[in-house]
């Protein structure tokens, strides 16, 4: 394995690590080497031990066995700052920021140029901030507050900050999955130019046609073990699937032509202020409606919308031709409508909560008699969909944190069919999750509109749309700027309206 | 349409730093606001009663203020980073009667001082330890010392109780004296104000206060040391308590067991009033003196123009809702202004041509 | 609709079998350890036994009487304060809600209105309380903490305003009976009997409704909650409400058995509340805590004044105690966790190593 490696002294490496958290045995004798100028992919379903090695690399957690070299010297991170002090920044899937400062105090915490008597040189914080910000070729006023940036500005306000101090390992932790293709171009440039300067990078992704455009190698991981770790020149999409998953990857979009029914969700001239305007579309009984569009374009905020979650300010909502009351998830729910949400941890699971009683949430009014909860009903009922949708997990008063992200939104997968929704909105159903899972997830959407579900499938992955949806709408800057039927989607044509392209050549 | 992007670059840089200076001025309009109200009030309170701002009068508001005023700024840093001593008051209380008990004994006034401030850290240390280092929310362990603090406080004082009589008239003189209009106290408090605001506008560790409250994961992230932080927030607040204690002794040189009571509500009232928000990482220590000395005004204001002294708790307490309030609607107001903002400049610059066509027709 | 099979889906033998690591701060992990509400019940118990058995005085009916009289105050307003920090709000503006109660019942009864009229209206008074309390907090969304802190200025500012520096005292003998007197033969006061059918009550909304499980969901996480059709603001604003008229009720009752009615009635009677129920185990984050837990709080605080009382510690001090018992309440469970899980990655390290010394 060794022989292809660049010669000399990785940057920065694990030699043997192992780490557990109480029984669960994280990370087993794992060694990882990244070598200057090289990009380093790391590959593994979720819960293969992908976040625990970062975080051993950054100083969060410290190994139970093994060592950290640093250029081949034995180093203990007493905490995030050692790690960062010995040039090691990390970029983690959410940015973390601080929302009440501005953007260049963000860059420079802790670490602020300082004039006479020590004070902090202001200006000179400006002023550094600027020039990165420069170099990047992004336009962000440094004295700005954070709060209120895209994703995608928050990422670039981390990488600024990993320029900033020179970092000799960048680690990136999902960084592109909420961003847009161009905003991928640009961050991959970025990169480039980091790797050129001889930095050493480590990064993850879901979407391995990533791994292959960047990374010159890649480590897998499962199970916390160490699977392999070779060039990726010569290796296949298949070959590294095959490596994460143990095995053959069955179809990842099993869509079955289905037989559409009559119109179950109706949503007319839709508008929300300065989100959304003028939103119109159909989702007939047995169909799969893809919602594609920029990151932004206002795609969940109009599920958001529709399901009640958020008020709408004109405009109404159809289900099975009955209008719903705005702003009320429960009538949503009775009228038979469901929502997976965006961001699962957040607002699709109470996570302290147990897997029975998540499941159980939407259930209250079924599991009650007399005004009484029946404690049996709740946990049948919890049982029985956990049991379906195949969810791997110990005891159902587990509480879901302990789930693995794939399993968590299999549980929030089960909280809604267990209601035996109508019409299903499921948002990002398969971000962050591993294709395991992912395929396991489209084999049941696909089979919820063959059992006459209308299902709203609002997803960044286009793949994933073009792969599932018999319809897809774009949405660009919160209005629908197309609709195009499954034999016309191609990764083309959908681009083109979600960019607004269609619209300023006309 | 490169030379489209570029354009529409250079139009969003202003427009940018547009939204920055908003939220800027909507945090100094949030000062001036109270500044304002505190002007107007006494304006016209002084049309009313002629009497009510002559040297003796703003001396008397001056002096009202100053306490509070100190213990509001240490309030105010432990506010910043999320957490909340309410173990103030108590505080206040027992080291006002060290202070007392040292000069009653014939000790040195400056012993003394120095005694209460020191009993107010040791205090501090106590709360910052459990916060920090126990990690449990800092309402209830505050609450929790709150008690802790009066309880011992009344252990050791019993019934006895200390008065003006049996203080030296030179510390009693401290507490009402001053230049012209302006006491001592109040000189102390606004040196104690000016180093507290830069320590956290022009030092790393104070801009760390505002960084762990804003986001505490984040701040964990930057390497920023959260617990020394914490505690050195508590300690600093623990600190201006004691303070305080010796200057109550001061201003007023009665002391009891009871003395403090209740105190920790007005000074949280007070800190934000000032705009100091609950949930950490924003406002200043000058906007929680401000809050202070509002506060205090209306209590003088009110006798001053005829009212009866029973209204001005509820005055205090719909103040304090109203400050709030106007808090929030404005923030709201803001967000959704940055939203539409950001939806214009977001529709210019994928748009350039677009839009000037527009405003060319 | 839908029915599926495990056969529907290829089961994709996923590999989720590591999960997250456990994060620092999650509570409520460490199985095996004992609750907390347990250890306060079983507090209580000794204490109570302890308390019979040396302190002479403790055991007679007039004593009982006198706590759980004393103790009724705390034990009310318990009830729905428990439910609301489960929730993730609390109120700081109970004692000034009792106190207001109290003032008006006596401006009232000045002013010759009938007791039976009077009542009704001072619980009508506390539901408006609990409204404007709520309110603030549903449709401004202002933080709770913030919002009690004013409204008990503002709330005890009108009993001042209302009552000024008098009081009442004058109440027909009938109705200072029910609030200080007995029912025959037993240590129980009248007062007890209305209490005790409001804790069923509490205890089954609690524990043994979707009401009480939505609750505990909007502690835990409001946005979750939300999302799964739960109406979030109803449900607060309906606690705030139920606070405010248990509030009044409590400050009718204060009135009645203290036989005075001042503006400045259940002064403080908010942080002995708060220190009781979280004493009890309820989680000040919300989400978790249970009713048994926070009366176990409740009497525990009652029972120890009283014993201390009776041997001779000063009320003052008994404040110690009291302060003392709510940071052990917050850092007890806490510490304990943290034993537990290192003797846990010892244990788990321990039988790491086991194959290899056996082998």
């Amino acid at each position: 394995m060794t022989h292809s490696e660049p010669d000399g002294v990785p940057v920065l490496a694990l030699e043997g690590v192992s780490r557990s958290f109480g029984a669960v045995r994280a990370l087993q004798d794992v060694s990882v080497r990244l070598f200057p100028g090289e990009a380093h992919a790391l590959a593994g379903e979720n819960g293969a031990g992908k976040s625990t090695l970062i975080k051993t690399l950054a100083g969060v957690h410290r190994p139970d066995k093994g060592r950290v070299l640093l250029d081949g010297r034995p180093v203990v991170f007493h905490g995030p700052a050692d790690a960062r002090d010995a040039g090691v920044a990390v970029i983690y899937q959410e940015p973390t920021l601080f929302p009440d400062l501005s953007v260049a105090e963000n860059l420079f915490m802790g670490r602020q140029p300082r004039r006479s008597l020590g004070r902090v040189d202001h200006a000179a914080v400006r002023s550094a901030t600027a020039r990165l910000f420069q170099q990047l070729g992004v336009d962000l006023d440094p004295d700005r507050p954070a709060r209120g940036l895209s994703i995608a500005d928050q990422q670039l306000v981390e990488i600024a900050k990993a320029l900033s101090f020179d970092a000799r390992v960048l680690i990136m932790d999902e960084p592109t999955a909420a961003l847009t293709g161009s905003e991928v171009a640009r961050l991959f440039r970025v990169v480039r130019t980091l790797l050129e300067r001889g930095a050493a990078v480590l990064f993850i992704s879901h979407r391995l046609e990533e791994v292959f455009a960047l990374c010159q190698r890649v480590t897998t991981l499962r199970d916390g073990r160490l699977v392999s770790s070779e060039p990726v020149a010569g290796l296949t999409e298949d070959g590294l699937v095959r490596r994460m998953v143990g095995r053959d990857l069955d179809e990842l979009y099993p869509k079955q032509p289905a037989e559409l029914g009559e119109v179950a969700l109706s949503v007319r001239r839709l508008t929300r202020e300065g989100v959304f305007t003028d939103v119109s579309f159909d989702v007939r009984a047995g169909e799969i409606v893809g919602l594609a569009g920029l990151v932004g374009a206002g795609r969940s905020e109009v599920a958001r919308a529709v399901f009640g979650v958020d008020r709408w300010d004109a405009g109404e909502v159809l289900v099975d031709g009955v209008a719903l009351t705005r702003g009320a998830p429960s009538k949503a729910i009775a009228a038979g409508m469901a929502l997976v949400p965006e961001d699962r941890r957040a607002q699709g699971l109470v996570m302290e909560m147990s897997i029975a009683r998540n499941i159980g949430l939407t259930g209250l009014r079924a599991t009650t008699t007399a005004g009484l909860m029946n404690r049996g009903a709740e946990r049948d009922r919890a049982l029985d969909w956990a049991v379906r949708l195949q969810v791997k997990f110990a005891r159902l008063a587990d509480t879901v944190g302990t789930l693995s992200g794939g399993n968590q939104q299999k549980v929030v997968l089960a909280k809604w069919l267990a209601t035996g929704p109508r019409v299903l909105i499921v948002d990002e159903p398969t971000r962050g999750i591993d294709v395991g899972t992912k395929a396991e997830v489209h084999r049941l959407l696909s089979h919820l509109a063959g059992q006459g579900v209308a299902v709203l499938m609002i997803s960044s992955d286009l793949p994933e749309i073009l792969g599932m949806a018999d319809r897809v709408l774009v949405m660009h800057e919160g209005r629908i700027t197309a609709e195009i039927p499954r034999a016309e989607a191609t990764e083309e044509t959908v681009m083109t309206a979600a960019t607004g392209r269609e619209r300023s050549a006309a | 349409m490169t030379t489209a992007l570029g354009g529409s670059a250079q139009q969003d840089a202003p427009a940018g730093s547009g939204r920055a200076g908003l939220l800027d001025q909507v945090l100094k309009i949030r000062e001036l606001a109270i500044g304002a109200v505190l002007v107007l009030m006494l304006a016209a309170t002084e049309l009313d009663n002629g009497s009510f701002l002559s040297v003796q009068g703003i001396k008397d508001l001056l002096l009202n203020a100053s306490i509070l005023v100190l213990v509001a700024t240490g309030q105010a840093l432990v506010v910043i980073t999320r957490n909340v001593d309410l173990s103030v008051g108590s505080v206040l209380g027992i080291t006002a009667f060290a202070a007392g008990d040292i000069l009653q004994g014939g000790g040195n006034p400056v012993l003394a001082v120095l005694a209460a401030v020191g009993l107010g850290i040791a205090f501090g240390l106590l709360n910052g330890l459990l916060v920090s280092i126990g990690q449990v929310p800092a309402l209830v362990v505050t609450l929790g010392t709150l008690y802790i603090v009066r309880g011992v406080d009344s252990l050791w004082v019993g019934s006895r109780e200390i008065t003006a009589n049996n203080l030296p008239a030179s510390y009693s003189g401290f507490g009402h004296d001053g230049l012209w209009a302006i006491p001592y106290l109040g000189l102390l408090a606004a040196a104690v104000l000016v180093v507290a605001a830069l320590y956290l506008r022009h030092y790393r560790s104070g801009r760390e206060l505002y960084a762990l409250g804003s986001s505490p994961e984040a701040a964990r992230l930057a390497g920023v040391p959260i617990r020394r932080r914490v505690l050195t927030a508590y300690l600093l607040c623990g600190a201006l308590a004691g303070l305080a204690g010796a200057l109550y002794l001061a201003r007023f040189g009665n002391v009891d067991s009871g003395t403090g009571t209740g105190y920790e509500l007005t000074v949280v009232s007070a800190v934000v009033v000032g705009g100091v928000a609950f949930t950490g990482g924003s406002g200043s220590v000058h906007g929680a003196a401000l809050g202070a000395l509002l506060l205090t005004s209306i209590n003088s204001v009110l006798p001053a123009i005829g009212v009866s002294s029973v209204w001005v708790l509820a005055i205090d307490g719909v103040l304090l809702l109203a400050a709030i309030t106007v808090d929030r609607l404005t923030a709201l107001r803001v967000a959704r202004l940055l939203r539409n903002r950001a939806a214009a400049t977001r529709s210019l610059r994928d748009h350039p041509a677009q839009t000037r066509s527009l405003r060319h027709g | 609709m839908a029915d599926l099979t495990g056969a529907d889906l290829t089961a994709a033998k996923a590999q989720d079998d590591v999960a997250a690591p456990p994060s620092a701060t999650r509570r409520g992990g460490a199985a095996g350890l004992v609750r907390w509400d347990t250890v306060v019940g079983a507090l209580l118990a000794i204490l109570l036994l302890c308390s019979f058995g040396f302190v002479g005085d403790f055991g007679h009916t007039l004593n009982l009487s006198f706590l759980i009289g004393n103790t009724l105050p705390m034990a009310l307003i318990a009830l729905p304060m428990t439910m609301l920090v489960a929730a993730g709000e609390i109120d700081l503006s109970v004692g000034s809600v009792a106190g207001l109660s109290g003032a008006v019942m006596g401006s009232l009864w000045n002013a010759g209105m009938a007791i039976e009229t009077i009542i009704p209206l001072c619980l009508l008074l506390g539901l408006v309380c609990g409204l404007v309390n709520g309110l603030l907090v549903t449709r401004l969304g202002l933080p709770s903490l913030a919002v009690t802190i004013g409204t008990m200025a503002a709330y005890r500012g009108i009993a001042q305003i209302v009552l000024g520096s008098n009081s009442v005292t004058d109440f027909l003998q009938p109705y200072l009976d029910f609030g200080s007197g007995r029912i025959p033969g037993t240590f129980l006061p009248y007062a007890a009997i209305p209490w005790a059918v409001l804790a069923v009550i509490a205890v089954l909304v609690l524990h043994a409704t979707g009401v009480g499980r939505s609750l505990f969901a909007v502690g835990a996480s409001a946005e979750a909650a939300w999302f799964a059709g739960i109406r979030v603001k109803r449900l607060r604003l309906s606690m705030f409400a139920a606070t405010g008229v248990v509030s009044a009720l409590t400050g009718v009752f204060w009135v009645l058995h203290y036989a005075s009615a001042r503006y400045d009635n259940a002064t403080g009677l908010e942080l002995s509340v708060i220190a009781a129920v979280l004493l009890g185990g309820v989680d000040f984050d919300g989400g978790k805590g249970t009713l048994g837990g926070a009366i176990a709080g409740v009497f525990l605080l009652g029972t120890l004044q009283n014993t201390m009382s009776l041997v001779d510690v000063s009320a003052q001090s008994q404040t110690v105690v009291t302060g003392v018992l709510l940071v052990v309440s917050v850092l007890g469970p806490r510490a304990g966790r943290q034993l537990a899980r290192t003797v846990a990655r010892r244990r788990s390290a321990g039988s790491g190593n086991a194959p290899v010394t056996s082998g």
